[in-house]
């Protein structure tokens, strides 16, 4: 893995399910050894934030918008546990790739 | 305000069997949210402006979960219509369509609703981070959809949200 990645949660209202997002993608970038930066946002600021925080992957659990040109990925499966591991897959398969 | 303050540092308990709804019957998530809301106005958890703003909320972010084989939503308001932290709890005979959290197309079947009263985001965090693990468990959701008592709803939610005295 070459460097810190970053990721940006967005949520509606940008504290209580992102932070609880947040800590997942934390906790499964650490037991693949993915050092990584998360920051959280409200889902109207994320245009905002790819331009100061420019993240390597954006992981929501409200809709954003589809052409950000970063991967998205809904991480309500962080919050219901269906679908959990195909999408930590998936966030790791990114970041490695990123 | 004073009082009220006391109050809600003496008190542990999250769920109270006047806030439980079981079994439930609602036409529509909006009926679910108002049913749920009216209990915590009345046990004095929320302002009158509650109801309202959770319905509204629920249209802009919704809170559907699709949890394993039992559909869970978390309708809320912002904190300025909470008094003091609570939820109530519905338990639905037949499930209510809620829109699917990040999924604006989507909808989940709905039998369980907790309608959550907190007043401090931080606190927010803290408390959707054990219904979430509550919540990933297929038999804990059994066990709460299958209660037939408020006190047996208040028992599991006692055993599984353990959030610190000091810190709400």
């Amino acid at each position: 893995m070459n460097g810190e990645k970053r990721v940006l949660i967005a949520c509606g209202t940008s504290i209580a399910t992102a932070t609880v997002v947040a800590e997942k993608v934390k906790e499964i970038a650490k037991e693949a050894g993915i050092s990584v930066r998360v920051a959280q946002c409200k889902a109207a600021e994320v245009r905002g934030r790819i331009e100061t925080f420019n993240p390597h992957v954006i992981v929501a659990t409200t809709p954003v918008p589809k052409d950000l040109g970063i991967p998205v990925f809904n991480g309500v499966p962080f919050l219901s546990g269906v679908g959990m591991d195909e999408l930590k897959a998936q966030i790791l398969e990114a970041l490695g790739k990123a | 305000m004073e009082t009220a303050q006391k109050q809600v540092e003496t008190k542990q308990a999250w769920v109270r069997e006047d806030l439980v709804i079981v079994p439930m019957r609602a036409e529509s998530a909006t009926d679910a949210i108002a049913q749920l809301g009216a209990r915590l106005q009345a046990g004095g958890f929320v302002k009158g402006s509650w109801i309202q703003a959770a319905i509204e909320r629920e249209k802009t972010f919704a809170t559907g979960l699709p949890t394993p084989e039992i559909g869970v939503a978390i309708p809320h308001a912002d904190v300025e219509h909470v008094l003091q932290q609570a939820i109530a709890v519905g338990v639905l005979e037949e499930p209510v369509e809620f829109g699917e959290m990040g999924s604006p197309d989507s909808t989940v079947p709905v039998r369980i609703v907790c309608a959550l009263a907190v007043a401090r985001s931080e606190l927010l965090v803290k408390l959707l981070q054990q219904l979430v693990e509550m919540f990933q468990s297929p038999e804990i959701l059994k066990q709460i959809a299958e209660a037939r008592s408020p006190a047996s709803i208040v028992r599991i939610f006692d055993h599984h949200i353990q959030i610190e005295q000091r810190d709400m």
